[in-house]
């Protein structure tokens, strides 16, 4: 058996699986549970300033995106940081860190654009023992409202500036944490390593709103009749998230910086995603709060499975695998041909393949060979462009095969087409 | 005396035994069973489907919560999709067309989809068709069954007036008096034809029979078009020795009194029930007996079970509701005094007998075509039944017919109404309509 043990900027943990940041890392209760459930570590949700407590709305702060058979594929929220006393968090961080010691337990903060707050608030924490800070810079509703959350992380300038208060303030790793809702990942991931930062995590949720109620059309969900949008997140996040952390993971500004993933991961096959574009650990909140936190069996039982089959004998080195197949599209290889093949044993003739590429690609495939209905390719045709392959319903059935041929690779940058190629 | 008596089971067992067949599929499995479909191109089961539904189409539907456009996918192609539904024999039809049988050989419940989708319409009487403006023209319908109705309801949706002559006392043909009562629960027959009757111009007359109330000449002078959709009337004889023997009993005319029966326990059953035939009406008949509370229930098939015309899901239900099914045996004679006590057969030489006080012919219906001889001069008939074209018309010009009196019929409803919605758009081309 692989050994998933994690050391994540010196914090170890049992396995790279931690919960992130939310709900369900909001009291001792449910922290208590997942580590007896056999979760590697856990971010505690997002504290803020000492003061009077935040105050949630008292509807709806939830919502799914679901399939016909009512699978949760996409999930929303409106929930601000902890609603608690900023002591009572402490205490029982303070505790869980006392009662397992060998998880991560690290703690999200949130805190106002002024140093003073930062050098106030940083001792208090890490005087939990807590193994590590995740800032912040990501809640997308409320709380950017009031300048903090992604209202910091949208401005490269405002998380160094951050950042380097709270590295001032701080002895243990800093890590932050990054929001999607901007146009280019890469500025922010700079100004965290630029402000100090030990390590970054992504993604925070997506600026979303989940649909209208068909009968009042009011926007859903609603509190006294009216909404905002809210974060999304969940598995229909996951290739956002995966194109943020491979353009950190291989731009050479940023490549050093550590990385904890965030974004969908639901099972073990997700976590292999991100572990192999360059994260070194992974985090997970919707998943469990679909389905509980015993899914940590699954994730821990099939990465090891898998780094078995791999012949690994760590996470590490998975880690980043797949971070040099990642490049821009002028690099492609032009000359490189690839066709579609549908195994007519498979197939169940369905005639998908077919109406698609007839309707919207390139009438590549047949419908009828000597009066039967059959689907087959018409290879001058094919340009391969997988889209028969992406909406077959039947595993296998439709395959792209390489054509060799005597052609040199050439890409966009050396193409005769290009009048800024390079010569 | 043989023993025949009603009251073999209490209320709550006939109720338990004659609840819906396959129940409806509530909103959740719905979504999930529509979900199930590929939504193939060129369809498969649309295109062994005899009315020629979109399947996909209206699945697709019901997957958006889209019902009322569901049911109008299915009802624009077929009026009496609810029934159809209810009958059909999808496992011989679209389901067994569905190509999720070659991937894990279970295709969608089409049927129960269809259901799903019609019943809340009809429930509600929610009318999906306009009439087309009036055309001036007048057109006889001989007969209420499926193919009547469905070829009335096409005519007065393209603007023609339709006046429908009934033979019985209610409307609907097979559909009110042949279907297995567990198939077509809570007097659906009768709330589809008010649904179907409710586009409008549509007059029914009930109790009226050819040949004996009007004649057809008289029809074609009165009318611009005619249309004959007269059903099998007849049932077909064993011809072997004591037939008329009492205790040998018409399926037909029994699986008619018992859709009837305001309580059904209080029909007269048999303990030893022998049913001689090997369709649908054999199936419906044996498996009703049984769950009226008939201890014994054998059917009896001259040939093979592959010669079996009811389907392998209807053999495998008369198998489930605890019926014996014999094959290759020949009725030779019923014997009795007085009554019919057991009934002769013939396997391969030896004879072969089996006890019964009641004997249930079930060997096919056919068309009054030697009563009607003189109503039906000038129409080609072959084997007993109307010859028609793709069309549906007659070699009487002026006159189309469908569903089971013509020739090359499947003897399915599904098959009748698309008879009657083709012979409807013959019609309406006729009269000078341009429905394409």
């Amino acid at each position: 058996m692989a050994d998933l043990k994690s050391d994540f900027l010196g914090i170890t943990s049992p396995n790279p699986f931690w919960l992130a940041s939310a709900p369900p890392t909001d009291k001792a209760y449910n922290v208590n549970r997942a580590f007896e459930a056999g979760w590697g570590g856990a971010v505690w949700k997002t504290l803020g300033e000492a003061g009077p407590p935040i105050v949630n709305v008292s509807g709806p702060r939830y919502s799914a995106l679901h399939s016909n058979e009512r699978r949760v594929i996409g999930f929303n929220n409106i929930e601000l940081i902890t609603d608690r006393p900023l002591e009572t968090n402490l205490e029982e961080i303070r505790q869980i860190k006392r009662d397992w010691p060998d998880r991560a337990l690290v703690v999200s903060v949130m805190l106002p654009m002024n140093e003073k707050a930062w050098a106030d608030h940083v001792p208090m924490i890490e005087d939990t023992g807590a193994d590590a800070l995740e800032l912040n810079f990501g809640c997308p509703h409320g709380m950017s409202e009031r300048g903090m959350g992604a209202a910091v992380g949208q401005v490269p300038e405002y998380i160094q500036m951050a950042t380097e208060w709270c590295k001032k303030a701080a002895s243990v790793p800093v890590i932050v944490k990054l929001t999607p809702n901007v146009t280019n990942i890469l500025p922010p991931a700079k100004a965290a390593k630029d402000g100090g930062a030990d390590a970054v995590s992504l993604i925070n949720t997506v600026n979303s709103i989940m649909h209208v109620n068909y009968d009042t059309l009011t926007m859903y969900p609603t509190t006294d009749g009216m909404g905002t949008h809210g974060g999304y997140c969940g598995e229909a996040v996951k290739p956002i998230a995966l194109n943020m952390v491979a353009e950190i993971a291989r731009t050479a500004d940023t490549s050093d910086l550590p990385i904890s993933g965030i974004g969908g991961i639901t099972d073990w096959r997700d976590a292999v995603d991100f572990l192999a574009l360059g994260a070194s650990n992974v985090q997970v909140c919707t998943a469990a709060m679909v389905y509980g936190f015993k899914i940590i069996d699954d994730l821990t039982d099939g990465l090891n499975t898998f780094l078995d089959d791999k012949g690994m004998t760590a996470v590490d080195e998975l880690v980043g695998k797949a971070v040099p197949s990642v490049t821009d599209w002028q690099y492609l290889n032009l000359n490189y041909v690839e066709k579609a093949v549908i195994d007519q044993e498979l197939c169940i003739k369905c005639g998908r393949c077919h109406i698609v590429c007839e309707d919207t690609s390139h009438q590549a495939i047949t419908h009828t060979v000597n009066g039967e209905r059959k689907f087959e390719v018409i290879d001058e045709e094919c340009v391969g462009c997988n889209l028969c392959v992406s909406v077959c319903p039947v595993d296998s059935c439709i395959t792209m095969q390489h054509v060799p041929d005597d052609e040199q690779p050439l890409d966009w940058t050396r193409h005769p087409n290009n009048p800024m190629r390079k010569t | 005396m043989p023993d025949i008596r009603p009251h073999r089971l209490d209320q709550a067992e006939i109720d338990k035994n004659f609840a819906d067949l396959h129940p409806p599929l509530k909103r959740s499995e719905a979504l999930i069973e529509a979900d199930r479909c590929y939504f193939c191109f060129d369809a498969p089961c649309t295109q062994v489907c005899p009315t020629g539904i979109d399947i996909p189409a209206f699945i697709q539907k019901i997957r958006s919560d889209n019902i009322r456009g569901s049911a109008r996918t299915i009802l624009e192609e077929n009026i009496m999709g609810g029934m159809c539904a209810r009958v059909c024999p999808t496992e011989v039809l679209c389901e067994e067309a569905c190509v999720r049988n070659t991937h894990e050989d279970k295709p969608v419940e089409i049927g129960l989809l269809q259901r799903y989708a019609t019943d809340p319409v009809i429930a509600a009487g929610t009318q999906l068709f306009a009439r087309a403006p009036a055309s001036g023209k007048r057109v006889a319908v001989v007969g209420a069954g499926p193919a009547g109705l469905s070829c009335a309801h096409r005519l007065a949706m393209l603007g023609h007036e339709v006046k429908v002559f009934n033979r019985d006392p209610k409307r609907g043909g097979l559909n009110e008096y042949g279907i297995a009562a567990y198939k077509t629960v809570d007097d659906f027959a009768q709330r589809e034809i008010e649904y179907i009757l409710g586009i409008g111009g549509i007059e029914v007359e009930d109790g009226v029979a050819l040949g004996k109330d009007f004649s057809l000449a008289a029809l074609r002078d009165a009318y611009d078009a005619v249309f004959l959709g007269l059903g099998l009337a007849l049932v077909n004889d064993l011809n072997i020795d004591n037939e008329d023997l009492p205790g040998v009993e018409n399926a037909i005319d029994y699986i008619a009194k018992l859709r009837q029966a305001d309580d059904k326990s209080s029909l007269p059953v048999g303990r030893n029930v022998v049913v001689i035939g090997g369709g649908m009406t054999a199936i419906d008949i044996a498996v009703q007996s049984k769950r009226l509370g008939a201890e014994n229930v054998h059917i009896v098939y001259r040939r093979g079970p592959d010669d079996m015309s009811a389907s392998e899901f209807e053999q495998q239900l008369a198998k489930t509701s605890g019926v014996a099914v014999h094959h290759w045996l020949h009725p030779k004679a019923v014997h009795g005094v007085g009554h019919v006590e057991f009934v002769e057969f013939d396997k391969n030489g030896q004879p072969v007998t089996m006890e019964a006080d009641v004997v249930f012919k079930a060997i096919g219906q056919r068309m009054a075509d030697r009563e009607l001889a003189g109503e039906l001069q000038g129409i080609d008939l072959e084997y007993g039944k109307i010859v028609v074209d793709d069309q549906q018309a007659t070699s009487l010009p002026g006159v189309w017919a469908g569903g089971d009196c013509v020739t090359g019929g499947e003897d399915l409803t599904v098959s009748a109404v698309e008879h009657g919605k083709v012979a409807a758009l013959a019609i309406d081309r006729y009269l000078g309509g341009d429905n394409g």
